[in-house]
This record gives C-alpha cells, sequence and structure tokens, in this order.
C-alpha cells in the first residue's frame, strides 16, 4: 500500500491441509477438481486448507479472515507447525522450514515468532510475571533476567502493578494483554495473532485493536492476524486474505475488498462494514486539473484556469508540494498590481485532505467547504483533488447501498 | 447486491429428509421383545434335542494352566530369590524405622500435631474429632498397633505412587499403553486378594513385607488412573500454546502436565490410601502386625468386643486421612481455576 518494497518475511506456497484417509503428498493432484461435500463424502477427508499461497512482506499486518471452519486457524497453525501442512511451502526469511528438524523448529518457534490465541492459553498455576516470561524460561533464560524482560513487556501492554496475580483474578481483556505480553517477551520478528480479541466484549475488543496499532506503530512487526470480523480486519490489516472452504478467495487491500469484492462470498461479508469508514479518498479522487508554480507569474496563473475553465487553482512549491490555491478573481487582481510571481496572494485557507483518510474522515474536515479541494499524500505533496459534493454523494451511496442489502 | 429471495423461502427449517419406509410386518417393541424371547426358547430346546440336556464341558484346560503357574512362580523364587529379599529387607528398614519413629513420638505431640492439620487443611471441628477419636483409640490400648498400621500404610502408599506416577505418565502419552495397562488395572482392582496373597508369601515370605505387596497391587490402579486422566485433562489449549513457544516434551510435562494434573493425581492418593486401609485386615492374613493383627485375633478367638475396638480404630484412621487428603487436593484445585471471578 505505501509503495516502497519491503523485504519479503514470510511466503506460503500451495499449502495443503487434509484431514482424513485422502491424505497423502499427491493430494493437490486428486483432490484439485473436487468440492468440499465431494471429498468428504467420497473420500471421508476434509480439506481444511486448499491451495493456499501469499506473501507477507516486513512489517506489514497481514490479516486471514473467513467464518469458521474456513481453514484460517489451521493456516495460522501451519505457519508454526503446531499442524503439520500435507503437502506444500513456507519460507520464512528464505528458510524452508517444514524442512526443519525438531531441534530447529523448537529454536524457530523460541526465537522468530510468539503467537497469542483466541482462548489466552495461560498457565493458570503461574502469576502473570511467569506467564509473561514463559517463553524466555523455556529458552532456559535465567530467572532474573526473564523476570526483568516479562516486566517490561507487562508495562509496554499495561499491566504494571498485576505481575504476582494469578490469571484467574483478571478480566478477559487483561488475560489476552498477558497473553499478548508473553508473545512480545522473547522479540519475535512475527506475531502470529488467532482471534486474539474473538472472545473479548465488543468495547474491550475495539480498546484493544486500538493498542495494538499503537505497539505495532513503534514494533513494526511482521503480524498474520487472524479474524471473522471483516471490520476488525480492515482496522487493524495492511492487507487482507479472505478464506473459504480451505482456499483463498481474494487477497487485498481493504479498499480493494471493499470496493471490489472477488465474489458473492466476500460481497456478503462486506455488507456488515461501512464503507465510508473504509474507502480512502485516494481511492475516489482524480489527478488535479490545474496548478501552477507559486513562482509562475499572476499572468500564467490566468491563463490556466481560463483554458481549464476553472475560476481557482492550487499552488504548489517546485517539489509539488501543496502550498494553497488562489482564486481567478485575485490573480487577476495581482496581475493589476504588478506582482511578480502569484506566491504573493495565495491564500491557505484550507488544510488539504490526507490521501489515505477515509471518506468519513474527509468530509469532517470539508463539510463547509466548496468545490475542489486538494489531496496531499503523506509527505505533503499535491496528488489529486476531490469535489467535496463527490465526498458527500460518496459517502451517502455507501449508506444507500448498505441499506438496500440489509 | 440485495437479491429476492423466491417467495416460498420462509426461512424456516425445511423438514428433515423422511425416514426411508418400512417394509415387512409393523411391530411395537413388546411384540419384538416376546417374538425374541420365544425365538430363544425354541433354539434352546432344538439344541438341547440335538445334544442331549446337561451337556458337559469338554474340562482339560485348568490343570496345565495352573501347573505352568505353580512351576513358573516356584522358579521364580528358587533363582530370583535375592533379588525379593533385597526388596524384602529395604522394604522392612523403611518400614520398621517409619515405626520406630511414629512410636518415639510422645502421643500428646502426636495427637496434638495431627490435630494441628486437621485445624489447618480442614475445620476445627474435624481437629476436635481427630483428637477424641485418637485419643480414644490411645486410652483402648490400640496405639501401638495403629502406629504401626500407620507406618505399614505409609509405606504402601508410598511405593503406590512412586509406580502409579511413572506409569501414569506413559498411560497419558501413549493409547497403547493405556489399552495394553486398563485390563490389568481392572484385574488388579477386582481380583480376590487372596489369589495373590499366595505368591506373596513365596517371594516374600511371612509378615509386613507380602502384605505391604499386596496393599500395592490392591490399591494402585486408581493413583495410575488418576495421574492419566489428570495429564490428558489439560485443557489443548493450554498445551498448544505452551507448545507455540518452543517447549521440549520434557518441559511440557514437567512444568505444565504435571503441576496442572496435581488435583487429579492427590484424588488418586487419596483413593490409594483408603484402598490400602481396606487392606489391613486381609495383610494381617499373611503375618502384617497393627491394627489388622489386633482384628484377626479377636476374630479366632470369638471376641467381637475386642475385633469391634480394632475396627473403630481403623475406621478413625480411614476418616482422618481422607478428610486431609481431600481438603488438600480441594485446595489445589481452587489454585488452579482459570475462570475470572
Amino acid at each position: 500500500m505505501n509503495g516502497q518494497t519491503e523485504p519479503l518475511r514470510m511466503s506460503v506456497r500451495n499449502l495443503w491441509k487434509v484431514f482424513g484417509p485422502a491424505a497423502g503428498p499427491d493430494v493437490a493432484e486428486r483432490l484439485a477438481g473436487m468440492s468440499k461435500t465431494e471429498v468428504q463424502e467420497e473420500l471421508k477427508s476434509v480439506v481444511a486448507l486448499r491451495d493456499a499461497s501469499f506473501d507477507v512482506t516486513s512489517g506489514e499486518t497481514f490479516v486471514v479472515m473467513g467464518l469458521s471452519g474456513s481453514g484460517k486457524s489451521t493456516l495460522v497453525r501451519c505457519l508454526i507447525q503446531l499442524i503439520e501442512p500435507t503437502m506444500g511451502q513456507i519460507f520464512v526469511d528464505g528458510e524452508d522450514v517444514l524442512g526443519y528438524t525438531e531441534e530447529e523448529r523448537i529454536e524457530f518457534r523460541r526465537k522468530k515468532t510468539g503467537m497469542v490465541f483466541q482462548y489466552f492459553g495461560l498457565l493458570p498455576h503461574r502469576t502473570v510475571l511467569d506467564n509473561a516470561a514463559w517463553g524466555l524460561e523455556v529458552q532456559g533464560l535465567p530467572e532474573s533476567e526473564r523476570r526483568a524482560r516479562a516486566m517490561e513487556v507487562l508495562e509496554m501492554v499495561g499491566l504494571a502493578g498485576w505481575e504476582n496475580y494469578r490469571p484467574s483474578s483478571l478480566s478477559g481483556g487483561m488475560q489476552q494483554r498477558v497473553g499478548l505480553a508473553r508473545a512480545l517477551a522473547s522479540d519475535p520478528e512475527i506475531l502470529l495473532l488467532d482471534e486474539p480479541f474473538s472472545a473479548l466484549d465488543p468495547l474491550i475488543r475495539r480498546d484493544m485493536q486500538g493498542e495494538l496499532l499503537q505497539l505495532q506503530q513503534q514494533m513494526k512487526k511482521t503480524i498474520v492476524f487472524i479474524t471473522h470480523d471483516l471490520a476488525e480486519a480492515i482496522r487493524v490489516g495492511n492487507r487482507i486474505a479472505i478464506m473459504r472452504d480451505g482456499a483463498i478467495v481474494q487477497i487485498g487491500t481493504p479498499e480493494q475488498i471493499m470496493s471490489n469484492p472477488a465474489d458473492d462470498y466476500v460481497a456478503d461479508f462486506t455488507r456488515d462494514v461501512r464503507r465510508a469508514t473504509v474507502i480512502t479518498v485516494g481511492y475516489m479522487m482524480e489527478h488535479p486539473t490545474t496548478r501552477v508554480r507559486e513562482d509562475d507569474s499572476p499572468d500564467a496563473a490566468v491563463r490556466a484556469m481560463e483554458a481549464a475553465g476553472a475560476d481557482a487553482v492550487f499552488v504548489c512549491t517546485g517539489e509539488g508540494r501543496y502550498v494553497g490555491e488562489v482564486t481567478l478573481e485575485e490573480a487577476k487582481q495581482s496581475l493589476r498590481r504588478g506582482d511578480g510571481a502569484v506566491r504573493a496572494p495565495v491564500d491557505r485557507r484550507f488544510a488539504p485532505i490526507q490521501r489515505q483518510q477515509s471518506i468519513e474522515e474527509a468530509l469532517a474536515n470539508a463539510w463547509d467547504q466548496h468545490g475542489r479541494l486538494p489531496v496531499v499524500d503523506e509527505s505533503g505533496l499535491l496528488v489529486g483533488e476531490v469535489e467535496r459534493d463527490a465526498l458527500i454523494q460518496a459517502a451517502f451511496e455507501a449508506e444507500a447501498t448498505e441499506a438496500a442489502s440489509v | 447486491m440485495a437479491i429476492a429471495a423466491p417467495p416460498k423461502e420462509t426461512g424456516r427449517p425445511g423438514a428433515p429428509p423422511s425416514a426411508p419406509p418400512r417394509k415387512g410386518l409393523q411391530l411395537n417393541r413388546w411384540q419384538r421383545a416376546a417374538l425374541t424371547i420365544g425365538g430363544f426358547i425354541v433354539a434352546m430346546l432344538a439344541a438341547a434335542g440335538i445334544w442331549g440336556s446337561q451337556m458337559e464341558f469338554p474340562a482339560d484346560v485348568g490343570p496345565p494352566i495352573a501347573d505352568w503357574v505353580n512351576d513358573t512362580i516356584r522358579t521364580i523364587t528358587r533363582n530370583f530369590s535375592f533379588i525379593f529379599d533385597t526388596i524384602a529387607d529395604v522394604v522392612l528398614r523403611f518400614l520398621l524405622w517409619l515405626e520406630s519413629i511414629f512410636l518415639w513420638i510422645p502421643w500428646p505431640v502426636m495427637v496434638g500435631g495431627i490435630g494441628y492439620v486437621a485445624w489447618r487443611m480442614v475445620s476445627w471441628r474435624m481437629a476436635l474429632f481427630s483428637m477424641l477419636a485418637l485419643a480414644a483409640v490411645g486410652f483402648t490400648g490400640l496405639w501401638p498397633s495403629a502406629m504401626e498400621t500407620t507406618a505399614l500404610i505409609v509405606v504402601a502408599v508410598v511405593i503406590s505412587i512412586a509406580v502409579a506416577i511413572p506409569l501414569g505418565i506413559l498411560a497419558a502419552r501413549s493409547n497403547t499403553i493405556d489399552a495394553i495397562l486398563r485390563p490389568f488395572l481392572d484385574g488388579m482392582q477386582t481380583m480376590p486378594s487372596f489369589v495373590y496373597l499366595v505368591p506373596a508369601i513365596m517371594l516374600f515370605g511371612i509378615g509386613n513385607v507380602p502384605a505391604i505387596f499386596a496393599t500395592v497391587i490392591y490399591a494402585v490402579p486408581p493413583a495410575i488412573r488418576l495421574t492419566s486422566l489428570g495429564i490428558r485433562q489439560v485443557t489443548p489449549q493450554v498445551v498448544e500454546a505452551a507448545q507455540s513457544f518452543g517447549t521440549t516434551r520434557r518441559q511440557l510435562l514437567l512444568k505444565v502436565q504435571l503441576p496442572m494434573a496435581i488435583p487429579s493425581i492427590m484424588a488418586g492418593v487419596n483413593q490409594t490410601t483408603m484402598m490400602a486401609l481396606a487392606m489391613v485386615v486381609v495383610g494381617a492374613l499373611v503375618g502384617a502386625g497393627g491394627l489388622g493383627e489386633d482384628v484377626l485375633r479377636a476374630l479366632q478367638r470369638f471376641q467381637p468386643g475386642e475385633a469391634l475396638l480394632g475396627g473403630l480404630a481403623i475406621v478413625v484412621l480411614a476418616i482422618i486421612v481422607d478428610r486431609v487428603t481431600q481438603a488438600w487436593a480441594r485446595e489445589r484445585q481452587e489454585a488452579l481455576r482459570t475462570d475470572a471471578h
């Protein structure tokens, strides 16, 4: 989404997992043409993963979304071989993970990954501190060292002061913070989050999503996040893979999923999400019709506007950074005064819209504006424009589509 | 995206697929039962007509099997006596040492100590009962016997736990071992104890040691079963989570499964102890001392009064041990609760 190419962290190729007598190294050939029910009835087997392939880049939050039984939990377990895939390949940092010996696998789980589980999976006979230190303990770190590090991560997740309690005296949300702290303690590059917030009530869930986003901004981990909730997927994910019956049916950014669902199955999910909160301005903006540089003459600005039939023009720096805008009237006055450059009358009357803002966010700022509004990217470069009325229309259309499909 | 549903779909689940129509006679269950019983009677009469009534089994397999078992045990006794002598020696030393300690402790200290434990673990009522009941045992002159019996029980239970925990772990880890072990455990619990008292005497001689041996055989199965059950009952979510951080099998066992199985193992120890107490009198048959011997002697001399006193003393020990170990197991269980308040 952000254009620059981050290094590839994880690469999954043609992953299959079949439970039952049909499992074997040649499932791809034998089961390729068969539906889920055919495999179930004729071969008494269950296809949990069907030819799943995807890449995860470093620092990305990759969400895997699907209903229960779609294979998403099997998929994340295959990544660290809590479940052994039937066939396929998994590469992490270029290494063939499935070829690991038992010792290498244990080492991989200890150092490279940290996992958070839907039902927490905390050890009830240990304190919060010793639960958070679990990963370090199995690595053989001395007690004082691992406890010091566990304290650090407990503070990070907001549990300072709770370290000597047992998990049973904590609420669900707090228990999952312990789960998160445990996963972060060994500072792994990859976090695997298996429906981490699904067992929590909705308000707590939103808080935790927000905190995860904040933590992620500081940590820049590579995250594989499993969920059955598209709103959650859109909130936390850079990219989303949607699974159905063990197969990945679509991979894309939240907006791609929302605006171009690959099939009816995906479209069904998108109905429950408010589009105006998901679709970004960048997705609906147009190229700027007219722009002038701040050191252009007022004469040039007037001519540009007349040529385009516009009554105002965006003004940028030489590098294309948005400075403000000038109306036809102002430019003509400037011309009469004999100003050398159009810089003088520039009016920065409006903070430009950020490309990655959602329609709803943009509208909140632009409600009392008129006409064409400038859109800038992360570094302030003018990248497009959007009509305020188009924003309003898009927001209403989104609402209308949702209303019609309920 | 909203596609109008066909009007006939009402959202209600359709009728279940109708069962295939039955063919032939329609009978209610009484008619079916009558028909089945009638069929049996006819078949029986027919068989009696062919082979004659009171047909005998060709019974010639029993004696050779019994002979083989007799020979085997004699051979073991003759050739490996040094092994069993050593075991007997070690067990006997442990027992005598324990007994001498119990008898060395002044009885008011012992009674007070047990009362204190019962107060801390159970309640002050239980403490009061324990002390009064133990004092009553002392006043009836059964104190030395009670201490000898306690020593016997402790030795039998310690040996049982030492056997049960490793076997329980193996049974929890492997379904094959579990399946092999299961009929043996059933057999040990249901086999009349007299059956293994004979080989016990042959291997260990007369006295306390064969009694302990027989007690362990009878009392160890619940400890094995409950150790295995406790490990298998550890929630798979916890095991999976622990494994995801790179635990070895050994770490998983020692740091996750065994600690979480402790309440179940404690319940096993409780049952083992109660069953060991039930073997006290049987043990006296092969020469064990203690309260069992007192009861047995009363039996032989037709003294129901003395038998009752000895029996009540055993009951006192059983109640105290049961309440205290149960309270301990419950306490451990509380500590392991996973749900939030």
